[in-house]
């Protein structure tokens, strides 16, 4: 079944001449990268295609990457029930450049992508709806990116007086704490601290 | 007689209502009953589960994965594991995976049981919600037995399960399969035949297999169509290829038909589980039933009371956790509703950088202007019973 994939990895890029970047073949999985605006031919080859015949879309998610130039990897998952594989396709964004919607391709993506925007601010071009979907009606700001702190910014509660619901900044009885376990003998034999120390001042500083 | 103007109704189904299952908001615009455009709110039960578990280690992640379909919880733990020990390169010992087997499908009958029994308390009928909800009670002593936990059990660890079972459990289990099938065939004869339980759900929410795919579906949705798609069969994981069960599948893909194989899902559950329960009993099913890694796999606490290393280990484990190495992958599970995913993208450090989870009710959810267009008002809680939707995972 390996085999295929692999085999079926050097098809598609065979036939992607445009738009195809590359393609890996890690821990049995197949994952193609290709250019933002090849999304919805490559979509729609994929599903196509009777060698590929990835009829169902199983997911969109971003994954946000803050050091890079273009933070944002939207990675698509698809299924081929035919053929019994999967594929990974993955292509680079960023805040500002919208991706072309795949909704014309594939009806499922409509949430999928809501849900990417929503999450991380991607944009997609010729989304017929792109509204947020999981977060509260009038949410500020895009939960999932790494530079989002995990309480949040504003809480909510009812105010007994005023009889509604209130909006607050988070006040917070106790810092978030967060525990750095990065061992700082990791790797180190004992006794051989010393051997190694410069190493270890490159880590920034606080470590325990 | 005049000529009237006609007045669209826009009304607000949820998020109180009890045939909503959960915290469901729909905004349905209709035509006199019939229903013109469907918009589901959801989102009212996120609880950011994914950004939470990109802040907690690998083992504290797992209870996170309880609190999403929260009827069949360890499935969900399932995938999650399962892409954790893919990326370690780590096996399950075979009793480990008999186990998390036969958890699973206790996971399967209790989604299933909770689920055709709401459905047919959303078309009117009190008995089977009452008789089925007395077996999952039973099942859920079964996890409290294993787990400590009645629901939220966090009992599948990364590298097999948390603790071994006695054998009084295993037995117990065994003893409950064949006086289920009878109650099976109870709760059946109140509904298969039902005159009143058919006109609500024979040729409702009809779907065809392209348009089922079209819109991601998977699990019950997809077989009620046709397909033979189960990915305990087309993709097995653990021992499910030594295990002997039947897939079945629909003709019409309307609402009959997936309650039909929801019940016929649960009895094939049954063979599965005496099978397991056989094994576990027997000599082939003796052994650890976690991985011997000891990087992994924290210490039994009669080890920690004698080997310092031990005590280090567990005291690494469980403060620090284990580092998973750098990679991503899916990983993916038939749980009781369809595939039910994991997307698990590593750095390498004691806590995933990213982790997607693909709930198969969400897919579903959002077929439901397709499905609801031109049906009446009264089929929307039909639909919504049979979708199998269950807020926890969906909202996420």
């Amino acid at each position: 079944m390996n085999e295929n994939l692999e085999e079926l990895g050097n098809f598609i890029s065979a036939k992607m001449a445009a738009g195809f970047l590359g393609s890996t073949f890690v821990n049995g999985e197949l994952t193609i990268m290709v250019s933002r605006e090849s999304i919805p031919r490559v979509c729609k080859f994929l599903r196509d295609d009777a060698r590929c015949r990835f009829e169902v879309l199983i997911d969109i998610c971003g994954v946000d990457w803050p050091g890079r130039e273009n933070r944002f990897d939207v990675v698509y998952h698809l299924l081929s029930p035919r053929i019994n594989q999967r594929i990974r396709v993955k292509l680079e964004t960023n805040e500002m450049t919208p991706v072309p919607s795949i909704v014309d391709v594939f009806s499922s993506a409509n949430w999928m992508e809501r849900e990417a925007y929503d999450m991380y601010g991607v944009l997609f071009s010729g989304h017929p709806d792109l509204r947020r979907i999981l977060t509260d009606y009038g949410f500020d700001g895009h939960p999932l990116r790494k530079d989002f702190p995990l309480t949040g910014y504003w809480e909510v509660r009812y105010d007994d007086e005023k009889k509604r619901v209130v909006r607050e900044p988070v006040a917070l009885m106790q810092a978030y704490r967060t525990f750095d376990f990065e061992s700082p003998w990791e790797g180190i034999l004992p006794g051989d601290e010393k051997a190694s120390g410069s190493e270890e001042s490159d880590k920034p500083a606080g470590k325990t | 007689m005049a000529e009237t103007e006609i007045r669209q109704f826009n009304i607000n189904f949820g998020p109180q209502h009890p045939a909503a299952h959960g915290v469901l908001r729909l905004v349905l615009e209709l035509d006199g009953e019939v229903i013109e455009r469907v918009d589901p709110h959801i989102g009212l039960l996120h609880r950011g589960t994914e950004k939470l578990i990109e802040n907690k280690t690998y083992l504290q992640g797992i209870g996170y994965f309880d609190r999403l379909d929260y009827v069949a919880p360890m499935n969900q733990e399932h995938a999650f594991c399962m892409a954790a020990e893919k990326l370690l390169g780590l096996g399950v010992p075979y009793r480990g995976q008999l186990i998390r087997v036969l958890y699973s499908e206790i996971g399967r009958i209790l989604s299933h049981l909770l689920n055709v029994t709401t459905q047919a308390m959303d078309v009117g009928a009190l008995t089977p919600p009452l008789w089925g909800f007395e077996e999952r009670e039973k099942l859920m002593v079964f996890y409290e037995r294993a787990s400590g936990s009645r629901m939220h059990a966090k009992y599948f660890r990364i590298g097999g399960v948390h603790q071994d079972l006695p054998d009084q459990l295993v037995e117990d289990i065994l003893n409950w399969c064949d006086p289920f099938l009878k109650v099976c065939d109870d709760i059946e004869g109140l509904l298969t035949n039902n005159r009143i339980f058919k006109q609500r759900n024979v040729d409702i929410g009809v779907v065809s297999l392209e348009d089922a795919f079209d819109w991601g579906f998977s699990g019950v949705m997809v077989r009620g169509c046709g397909a033979a798609w189960d990915l305990r069969k087309s993709q097995p994981y653990e021992c499910y290829d030594e295990m002997e069960f039947d897939v079945p599948i629909g003709k019409n893909g309307d609402c009959y038909d997936r309650y039909l194989i929801r019940m016929e899902e649960m009895r094939q559950s049954i063979h599965i589980m005496k099978q397991c329960c056989e094994r576990l009993l027997g000599e082939q099913g003796r052994g650890p039933c976690s991985a011997e890694d000891k990087k992994v796999v924290p210490p039994k606490r009669s080890e920690m009371k004698r080997s310092m290393e031990a005590l280090i280990h567990h005291f690494k484990l469980y403060t620090e956790g284990i580092h998973v190495p750098k990679g991503e992958i899916y990983s993916c599970v038939e749980a009781p509703k369809g595939e039910f995913g994991v997307y698990l993208i590593s750095d390498g450090s004691n806590k995933p950088y990213r982790c997607k989870i693909r709930a198969p009710g969400f897919a579903h959810l959002q077929a439901m202007d397709f499905l609801n267009r031109g049906h009446m008002l009264a089929d929307v809680s039909a639909i919504i019973g049979s979708l199998d939707v269950v807020f926890g995972e969906i909202d996420r």
